[in-house]
């Protein structure tokens, strides 16, 4: 794509803290984030839910199944990394990939 | 010669060959006008329609028209529309005129009712695609042959397989085909290889991110969702899909978890969505085929949506390395907020269109008690949430500022984005007209309080998982890195193993022949010994030395006759 020069990114030497980044905001999100997991746990209490699998139907399956899956996707992707990861012109074939 | 014209994909064909000959306003005119000419031509071909011609006496079907070719032509058609849109700036001419000759091929291979055509336009696919990435510069030329390797060897399998299945057959059409005989297996991998499975997936995560920003919004689209297709005319109901999927679904996810560059992340990801929809054609109900097409649709725009967004950044910044990005938020905010409804529609949010498509699989496959498998699913859900709702945002956008200021994405590309964050919402808000197009009548409702509060549950303690991990700081940081997969084996292993093959062949024949020399050299020394002007042959003796050995032996033979 020909793009005229002045859309060159320009770098700032020193980003100021945005709204989204100052911790007390970003300490609101999360703490946000925990009301709304508790709530959605709480909730089960009032939903009716209908399961086909027997054990997706314990309380807050979902909720604990979600929480273990990614924190092992996680892990496992650290002990994977120590295996897997190169330097970044390993494969220096000129190559853009 | 008219009966092959028919098919709609042959509208983005022409238009595709024509267009570099064209002014520049002509052609960005044509990228959006030839796709919505050929979706005009769709939508007025009565379903079914079924257009035969014969060839080499072999009766062929150029044009075939039922309901699961309409759903894939149709999203392939809207797909080429807001990829024309968001390229339409490109001075170059040879990726549109690609783009445009490849998403017409795919339509076209979609709609043909026979091997044969099949073939031709998947062959196109191959050729139109590698230009695509070509179209980049130089620095992708090895890239693009290794591309152009793997796709045209799925060609040739399934050229092989189609005359093997041919001629067992009689029959060139093209429906189901199942793992019977060679030719089963042949087109079956044929189809493995653009679909991606595992082991037979890194071209995929190689050559998207090596392509233009605008070229890998038109790579996802089309390829991997034809050979979906492909699976769900020929192997619908093949069990051993459903465990080849099941692992799509998952092991994509730990490589997308740890790798830098953010179209990479997206190619994985991809990979893992493609597992889902092969699940759907090995699972093989009515529910579960529709889900594999109704994700296909909802896929391919949301897929869509989130490489034009990381597009529109690399254009911008630069770079989509997850290291040297953050704090985007700032200089894009429009560009920002489109990533985040395609990282929602990926994630399968209520009211955003992942939830509609997927739950569709998900429930097939817990009516056919495969616990495991659906398992599995559900934890590549947790985990595409994980990675692409999650990831995909905040290292670009949000994170920590890495100071980058840039423009915001160019109206087009803007307009591309929105419409297609508009059909996300849309799509999930109301889904009845998605469903309404499926192959089978569709009796699911996705919206129920059970449903929702589980999804919610599901992903909000992914994200909750995400949150703690960054803030212990046990979430591994963006690395500027690659990281080994299976392509190693043909990259690094095979040419390292014929390297060595080669410099051993070339040793043992410098040895050999050495030692031949050596043998050689000393036979001839012997022999000259024996004939040489001084040797024992040539030496002079006196007579009666002759004279004593004749008497000798003659005293012998005396001795021996009396014995």
């Amino acid at each position: 794509m020909s793009e005229r020069p002045d859309n060159a990114p320009r770098i700032d030497p020193d980003p100021g803290k945005g709204r989204l980044e100052h911790p007390r905001n970003v300490d609101r999100i999360v703490h946000g984030l925990y009301a709304l997991c508790a709530l959605s746990v709480l909730l089960e209490f009032v939903v009716h839910r209908h399961e086909t699998l027997s054990f997706a139907g314990w309380f807050g399956f979902y909720a604990w199944f979600g929480f273990v899956a990614c924190v092992g996707l996680v892990l496992a992707a650290r002990v994977l990394r120590r295996v897997l990861m190169r330097s970044e012109d390993y494969y220096d074939d000129g190559d853009a990939s | 010669m008219l009966a092959w014209l028919q098919n709609p994909g042959w509208i983005l064909i022409g238009a595709g060959l024509i267009q570099p000959l064209l002014p520049y306003r002509l052609r960005a005119g044509l990228l959006v006008a030839a796709p919505a000419a050929a979706g005009a031509w769709l939508w007025s071909l009565p379903r079914p329609t079924l257009v035969t011609a014969e060839l080499l006496g072999y009766t062929l079907t150029p044009l075939r028209l039922d309901p699961l070719a309409f759903v894939f032509a149709l999203i392939f058609l809207i797909a080429a529309g807001l990829c024309g849109l968001f390229m339409l700036r490109v001075r170059g001419r040879l990726e549109p005129a690609a783009s445009l000759v490849y998403a017409g091929a795919a339509v076209a291979a979609v709609l043909a009712g026979d091997l044969i055509t099949l073939f031709v336009y998947w062959e196109t696919t191959a050729l139109a695609s590698v230009l695509v990435i070509l179209a980049n510069g130089p620095g992708t030329y090895r890239v693009s042959l290794r591309y152009f390797l793997i796709q045209v060897t799925s060609g040739l399998l399934l050229m092989a397989g189609a005359i093997a299945y041919i001629r067992v057959t009689g029959d060139p059409g093209f429906g189901a085909i199942g793992l019977q005989g060679l030719a089963g297996w042949l087109i079956f991998l044929a189809f493995g290889i653009k679909a991606a499975f595992p082991f037979l997936h890194n071209w995929l995560q190689n050559a998207y991110p090596a392509a233009s920003p605008t070229g890998t919004v038109v790579l996802s689209a089309f390829t991997t969702k034809l050979a979906i297709y492909a699976l769900a005319r020929g192997y619908a109901g093949t069990d051993i899909l459903i465990p080849i999927g099941a692992v799509m679904t998952a092991f994509p996810i730990f490589y997308a978890v740890i790798e830098n560059d953010l179209r990479r992340v997206l190619a994985y990801s991809l990979n893992n969505q493609l597992g889902f929809m092969v699940v759907g054609v090995g699972i093989g109900t009515e529910l579960s085929l529709n889900g594999t097409a109704a994700h296909a649709f909802t896929h391919i725009l949301y897929k869509a949506l989130l490489f034009m967004t990381m597009g529109a950044v690399l254009l911008r910044a630069g770079t989509v390395k997850g290291s040297e990005l953050g704090g985007l938020y700032k200089s894009m905010p429009w560009t920002a907020a489109f990533c985040i409804v395609g990282a929602a529609s990926i994630s399968a949010f209520p009211l955003f269109s992942g939830f509609i498509s997927k739950s569709l699989i998900l429930s097939a496959t817990a009516y056919q008690g495969a616990w495991i498998v659906w398992l599995v699913l559900l934890f590549a859900s947790a985990g595409v949430f994980h990675h692409s709702g999650i990831k995909i945002p905040f290292f670009a956008f949000f994170a920590h500022d890495s100071g980058i200021r840039c423009r915001e994405a160019p109206w087009n590309m803007l307009l591309a984005m929105g419409i297609t964050a508009v059909l996300c919402i849309g799509l999930g808000c109301y889904p009845d007209p998605l469903y309404a197009i499926l192959p089978y009548a569709v009796d699911y409702e996705p919206y129920t309080g059970g449903h929702v509060l589980t999804q919610m549950q599901l992903l909000l303690f992914s994200a909750l998982a995400f949150t703690v991990l960054m803030r212990t700081g046990i979430y591994p940081p963006e690395l500027r890195s690659v990281n080994l997969d299976f392509d190693w084996i043909y990259r690094r292993a095979l040419p390292a193993a014929a390297a060595a093959a080669r410099n051993a062949t070339v040793s043992a024949r410098g040895e050999t022949i050495d030692t031949l020399c050596r043998l050689g050299d000393r036979a001839g020394h012997y022999l000259g010994r024996a004939f040489s002007a001084q040797g024992l042959l040539a030496r002079t003796t006196a007579t009666s030395g002759m004279v004593a050995w004749v008497s000798l032996l003659l005293a012998a033979y005396l001795l021996f006759y009396y014995l």
